[in-house]
């Protein structure tokens, strides 16, 4: 079975979609380690090396994830996940941006995939098919 | 008949505890230097004696049951993957049952850190890593290493459940004291501390007290059942748990300062708020951390250590005393006991220090955090503020002039809002130095331990 962190990064306390995200993994049968909300970077990390994972999910919704995802790829190679598959989505930024460059900002922050507002978790699985496999 | 004779061998002092459960209370206390160098029994012999005669006869007892923490104590390993998840899961199983931990590693450990638990004379380590179904690789490799240096002391495995089958083959392969007992972690952040420490007392009986020369001294008695400090928890958590109909204090903090360590208890749970968000690993409800360098007399110049340059210099002159000089001599002569009103100052004022320094090591935290969505409260650790109770034991605390004084250096008397010490809470102190025996006496029958201690635990 595919192990799959989740979590809400920073200081956020949104918790609904987060116990959305969860819902949805485990009857996909993924196997959820969440880790909740007012989580940091080590706290993702920590989990991940623990539970041998193989995704982590991170979860942004109060428009401060560029700045509490930054270095996030450089601390999982310190960690010895280097490999590790590293999403993220939720309202990352703050204000109407244009999402490609956001994008962008986040890919070259070493993040495989990145969801932009709104995005249906169904999008999020698919990927997590494709990406796991089954 | 329902007398009891109660021992606990502690590294400097054996001390006899004859109670009358009948009765509900003690009939008499004794003590003696510990003799476990020479032969554990002259000393138990000696203090014995000394109980006889303050009782004025001898005395026939129904069960005779010890505890000890002689010749070192239980000194063990604590292995794990991450150092803030199993890593420390295993250490705080390890406090629990009872042990000092002198080494925590984490991670791979290397030829060097197997080295030192061999140089360092361990007697069990805990080799733990993994959520269950997580990771197995670095508990494998841990193993594997510990196997190929050839270490013989007994190793108890409590990792991740899906190594457990190549655990036993490594086990099998190299020849090792090895047992396998449940995951101190199962899951990520919760903590599972009752088979290992289970397994921890275990050997403890069939091995360890055997290897120290304590074993002999069963020809004599009925059993040593606990590590000392074990049974201290055992007291402290019927103490504040009650038993039956017996109400016990509630939530409590038990501080006991020794001469190698200081010990913490608080029996409670993490937070009676709901308007927190807890981090980090579970806390177990009856927690205990050891300060192994903060003491009166082995671990005094931990106490200097923990001080700064200014910090040393203010106290010299605020107090005018050389503190430095008075560590050293303490340092020197452990034996040594107060013999004047300046020896009495110095003491309780490092007392005060282990107190204040323990305390701050053993208290959680809470930070406020603004969101978007308005204030949250992180906590990292237990909310003691809460507390009603904290009791004193230890010679320096029972001996003091000023207990009080020692005992509110566990209280929030800096103001930190940080820290979530106690607020407001009574002082108790245990004055006839009886709760390891009544965490032995808990054993056989916890209501007239219970109800002793409430008679003999006094409010200062």
């Amino acid at each position: 079975m595919k192990t799959i962190v989740i979590g809400v990064i920073g200081a956020d306390v949104h918790a609904v979609g987060n116990k959305i995200i969860e819902y949805t993994l485990i009857n996909n049968g993924y196997h959820v380690v969440n880790i909740g909300v007012l989580s940091s970077q080590e706290d993702f990390i920590n989990a991940a090396i623990e539970t041998d994972a193989d995704l982590i999910l991170v979860s942004s919704l109060y428009g401060h994830g560029e700045i509490d995802c930054r270095g996030m790829r450089d601390k999982c190679i310190e960690s010895g996940i280097g490999d590790i598959l590293l999403y993220v989505g939720g309202n990352i930024v703050v204000g109407k941006q244009d999402f490609s460059e956001v994008k962008k900002t986040f890919l070259d922050m070493g993040f495989n995939r990145v969801y932009s507002p709104g995005t249906p978790i169904e999008d999020a699985l698919s990927d997590i098919k494709e990406d796991l496999g089954e | 008949m329902a007398k009891y004779l109660l021992i606990d061998f502690g590294s400097t002092f054996t001390k006899l505890c004859a109670v009358d459960t009948e009765a509900e209370d003690i009939i008499d206390t004794a003590s003696y230097f510990t003799t476990v160098d020479e032969d554990i029994s002259i000393g138990y012999h000696e203090a014995l004696k000394r109980l006889y005669d303050k009782i004025g006869k001898d005395i026939e007892f129904e069960q005779v049951i010890a505890c000890s923490s002689a010749a070192g104590g239980l000194k063990m390993a604590a292995i794990g993957l991450v150092e803030e998840l199993t890593a420390e899961a295993a250490k705080r199983v390890c406090l629990g049952a009872g042990a000092k931990v002198d080494l925590v590693l984490s991670h791979h450990i290397n030829k060097h850190e197997v080295q030192k638990i061999l140089d360092e004379n361990i007697d069990i380590i805990l080799l733990a890593g993994g959520a269950d179904g997580g990771n197995s690789e670095c508990v494998l490799y841990n193993a594997e290493l510990l196997g190929k240096m050839n270490v013989r002391v007994p190793i108890i495995f409590a990792g991740n459940k899906s190594a457990r089958d190549e655990i036993e083959n490594i086990f099998n392969k190299y020849n090792l004291d090895g047992y396998i007992c449940d995951n101190v972690m199962p899951k990520v952040n919760s903590l599972n501390t009752e088979p290992a420490r289970e397994k921890i007392r275990e050997i403890f009986l069939n091995k360890i007290i055997e290897a120290k020369g304590i074993k002999s001294i069963e020809s004599e008695i009925d059993q040593v059942i606990l590590p000392t400090p074990n049974a201290v928890l055992e007291a402290a958590k019927l103490l504040a748990q009650g038993y039956l109909n017996e109400s016990g204090f509630g939530d409590i903090v038990l501080i006991d300062i020794g001469g190698a360590t200081t010990d913490m208890y608080s029996i409670c749970n993490a937070t009676k708020r709901s308007d927190v968000i807890i981090h980090g690993l579970e806390e177990p409800f009856a927690k205990r951390t050891v300060e192994g360098d903060l003491g009166m007399r082995y671990s005094a110049p931990g106490i200097i250590k923990s001080l700064s340059l200014q910090e040393i210099e203010f106290i010299n002159k605020e107090k005018k005393v050389d503190i430095e000089k008075e560590v050293k001599k303490r340092y020197e002569n452990v034996k040594s006991l107060p013999q004047n009103k300046h020896d009495e100052f110095i003491d309780l004022f490092l007392a005060e220090i282990c107190a204040y320094r323990a305390m701050h090591r053993h208290v959680g935290r809470i930070e406020e955090v603004y969101t978007p969505m308005g204030k949250v409260y992180n906590q990292v650790g237990k909310d003691l503020t809460e507390i009603k109770y904290v009791i004193g034991t230890g010679g320096v605390i029972i001996n003091s002039k000023d207990k009080e004084s020692i005992l509110k250096r566990t209280t929030n008397i800096l103001h930190n809002a940080q820290e979530l010490r106690p607020n407001d809470p009574k002082f108790y102190v245990d004055q006839k130095y009886i709760i390891a025996a009544m965490g032995l006496l808990s054993k056989i029958n916890p209501l007239a331990a219970l109800r002793i201690m409430k008679k003999n635990i006094v409010r200062i």
